[in-house]
């Protein structure tokens, strides 16, 4: 194993968007497995960090590929697209203001305690969200269209703070 | 994280929010987002003849740190020519409020916000 490796190298996938989360799963136990620091419980101390790297190395590969948000991101950073998410602030204005409403919205319905609604959000946003991915999906395999994809996936991060702010919303109101 | 007293006295009263006409020719509207924190911030000022901004306004959807950047901002903005208040600069928001290096993109945006806003209200008058 070689731990220069990209996370897709590690678990022996292909550098893709599009990724099945059982195979995902199952290359993650296999790894895993290996690694256990049971299995080197008296090993060699530099064997036994070795495999603790290992684990560590694992179990970050697992978490970036797990989320489509993240295992989008990490596809740009290998094709060395920066997403400059805190350096650049310019968005489109009709993006922004679409954001600015459905923060309103969220807001207004959290405040009013008015859990139908909040719901009914979550549904809209998840489902656009959804449609994203499948673009994003496109660009990043098919077309390879990266600087197309950086700024869509720029996008999502709005959407799926939103998205969770949403649920942090429904959460409260459960309390 | 613990946010320092000025964050905390900005974000429980923050200072001039609310919106300005965007159609009037004498207010400049800046909007901008930082996808890191998925902060979106809306800032306007409204200019006199004499191109002193006299009043300025805000809406941030975002954490503490965003709200009393725009918050603190548009008190400085107040009294200055639209070209001093380009030369606000990100590094003294930080400064003023305490940020900690994880929240300076919010005084970022914040610089972002104003330069946005000035740059549109140039726009309005053609320079």
């Amino acid at each position: 194993m070689d731990l220069t490796a990209d996370f897709f190298a590690l678990f022996g996938l292909p550098k893709t968007f599009r990724l099945s989360l059982s195979e995902l799963d199952s290359r993650y136990r296999d790894v895993q497995a290996q690694v256990h620091p049971d299995r080197f419980a008296n090993a060699p101390e530099g064997e036994r960090r070795l495999s603790m790297q290992w684990a560590t190395r694992a179990n970050e590969a697992y978490l970036t590929l797990k989320k489509p948000l993240e295992r989008a991101k990490y596809l740009l950073e290998l094709a060395g697209h920066d997403l400059q998410a805190e350096s650049n602030t310019a968005m489109p204005a009709d993006f922004l203001m679409e954001q600015m409403e459905w923060r309103e919205a969220v807001m207004e319905a959290r405040a009013g305690g008015d859990h139908h609604e909040l719901e009914h959000l979550y549904q809209r946003l998840r489902g656009d969200i959804d449609g994203r991915y499948v673009e994003v999906a496109a660009l990043l395999d098919d077309a390879r269209d990266y600087a197309l994809a950086t700024d869509r996936v720029r996008r999502l991060m709005f959407l799926e703070k939103l998205l969770y702010e949403i649920d942090d919303a429904l959460a409260s109101l459960d309390d | 994280m613990s946010y320092s007293v000025k964050v905390i006295d900005h974000y429980e009263n923050p200072r001039n929010v609310g919106s300005l006409d965007k159609d009037d020719s004498s207010v400049g509207t800046g909007m901008v987002g930082a996808p890191a924190c998925g902060d979106v911030m809306k800032l306007q000022i409204k200019v006199n003849k004499s191109g002193v901004i006299e009043d300025a306004k805000f809406k941030t959807y975002g954490c503490g740190s965003a709200i009393a950047s725009s918050s603190l901002v548009t008190e400085w903005v107040k009294g200055k020519t639209v070209d001093q208040a380009l030369s606000i600069k990100n590094t003294e928001i930080a400064e003023e409020l305490a940020l900690p290096p994880v929240k300076i993109h919010c005084s970022i945006l914040a610089e972002d916000a104003i330069k946005a806003a000035v740059a549109d209200y140039k726009k309005k008058h053609g320079e």
